[in-house]
């Protein structure tokens, strides 16, 4: 069992979160302007490298707040957890 | 006074010979006509039919491991059609029909098995869809049925159909068509045939780059040297987007740990293949006596080929409540292969941005029992320049068109 680093909660078993995915796909600032290419590609494709990565990660059993980490893909092993980047364009 | 001594034998030395191998382990080339990235299933079997149905022989199949060591030594061989779109039942139909003439096409023992599979319905939604999957395989020319709890039971006699489990089974569709076979016997069936055909079997061999020259990749940087190409088939399953990414191809796959595991040896006990997406597990018999079973993908992605227990401990509670017989099963090893997940569940295949690059990825969870199927159909891909009538649905294209194969409801869990 994996020790996983909630920034808020210290280190808990990984049962306890959920994965949320790749944590670097902003948002389109126009949607409007997307072709059919582009729009597929902000729907359906993630980065998935061999090697670090940067993550979405839920504490979905203890607090149930996001946070991001960077995990290598190659061992699983986690290299930081912080605080979700408040980056989110509204 | 001299004594005489018969000279000393090497240890082993009264055993019979070694068999002999059933390849060559050839230098690579300078150049091939078609260079096939990935020596697994997929990439065995395209060369095997670039050479029967297409005399096209000057081939390279570059493994980074040994032959047939990823995925293909990893899955747990179920091979079955029952899938719900025409697109779908047409490459996994012609690939079952493929597999029931594959001992006399390879002239080599594969131990396919047409024991049937359930596929268990726990809810009214299972019910519905369960037989609507039923009335479309049928119009497909899939053999399917819809059964019952006792007709369930009937086939497999060590099924709980009881209502007392918290799932209760409502019903179950089968497919007697489907089986199992033996994954190695598979890939070094493949592996020998297309060998006998002049193909080199390259492995040890890391693809590491591309040398491209406009719309077209003239060589492979590899770990061991440089090799010129005229065509490059991608067979590289959960490592495709490592080389997607060096090729600057930008494609929906998320490389994820599918872990499978297997009991001790025991008697003959389970006649046939049980699969329950809504309860979370699979199970099957091998021909040795252990009981095969898998379940989901680890919901992170990863390219360790190990997963968390939690996702096996998981499992096996499914498995006791559906066959309270294994319950003092012990379980032997497990371990986890990498699988390409697209978004709607079924594979891409087909053309690239390049104009000599074909592309086999995405088969997620479930490729194995397509493995004859697609190579004949990526080897006439690879030989035309353009898609296979079977395949041209699964392009990369239908995520910017919309035309999805969403498979989830037969591939979702397991395979």
């Amino acid at each position: 069992m994996q020790l996983i680093t909630c920034p808020w909660c210290g280190p808990r078993e990984e049962t306890e979160f959920h994965y949320g995915g790749a944590a670097t796909v902003p948002y389109p600032a126009d949607p409007a302007a997307l072709g059919d290419d582009a729009w597929a590609r902000f729907v359906f494709v993630r980065p998935n490298p061999k090697g670090p990565a940067t993550e979405q990660w839920s504490h979905a059993a203890g607090c149930r707040r996001w946070f991001t980490a960077v995990r290598d893909t190659r061992t699983h092993r986690f290299l930081a957890t912080v605080d979700i980047q408040p980056e989110v364009p509204r | 006074m001299t004594t005489t001594t018969a000279p000393p034998t090497p240890p082993g030395a009264h055993l019979p010979e070694h068999p002999d191998f059933l390849w060559r382990n050839p230098e690579p080339k300078r150049a091939y006509d078609v260079v096939i990235v990935g020596g697994g299933g997929h990439g065995l079997a395209t060369a095997h039919y670039l050479a029967r149905n297409h005399g096209i022989t000057n081939v390279a199949v570059l493994e980074k491991g040994w032959l047939a060591g990823g995925n293909m030594a990893r899955n747990t061989t179920l091979i079955r059609s029952n899938y719900l779109w025409d697109e779908s039942a047409g490459i996994y139909e012609h690939a079952l029909k493929l597999w029931e003439g594959l001992e006399e096409d390879l002239g080599y023992p594969i131990l396919f098995s047409q024991r049937g599979v359930l596929n268990l319905a726990h809810t009214e939604q299972d019910v519905r869809d369960s037989v609507r999957r039923v009335e479309a395989n049928r119009l497909n020319g899939v053999d399917a049925e819809w059964l019952g709890p006792d007709e369930v039971a009937k086939v497999c006699p060590i099924v709980n159909v009881s209502d007392d489990i918290r799932y209760p089974v409502q019903g179950a569709t089968f497919q007697p068509r489907a089986g199992i076979a033996k994954h190695d016997y598979v890939a070094w069936g493949f592996a020998r045939r297309a060998d006998e055909a002049g193909i080199d079997l390259i492995q040890h061999c890391e693809v590491t780059g591309f040398t491209t020259d406009g719309d077209r990749v003239i060589g492979l940087r590899t770990t061991r040297g440089d090799i010129a190409c005229g065509t490059v088939a991608l067979c590289a399953a959960g490592h495709t987007s490592v080389l997607l990414d060096e090729l600057g191809i930008p494609a929906p796959l998320q490389s994820h740990p599918l872990q499978a595991l297997v009991s001790e040896l025991l008697e003959p006990v389970h006649p046939t293949i049980v699969m329950s997406n809504a309860v979370h597990v699979y199970v099957s018999q091998a021909h040795k006596g252990e009981l095969v079973m898998g379940a989901g993908i680890d919901a992170p992605t990863g390219y360790g080929q190990r997963g968390s227990f939690s996702i096996i401990e998981r499992q096996m509670a499914a498995a006791v409540e559906l066959f309270p017989v294994f319950a003092r099963a012990h379980l032997l090893r497990s371990w986890a292969g990498v699988v390409d997940v697209t978004p709607d569940a079924s594979p891409i295949i087909g053309c690239t941005p390049y104009d000599n690059v074909v592309l086999n990825c995405g088969w997620g969870t479930g490729g194995f029992k397509a493995t004859p199927g697609l190579g004949w159909c990526l080897a006439h891909t690879t030989a035309h320049g353009e898609p296979h009538p079977l395949v041209a649905p699964f392009g990369l294209d239908r995520f910017s068109t919309g035309a999805l194969v969403d498979e989830h409801g037969a591939a979702a869990v397991a395979h």
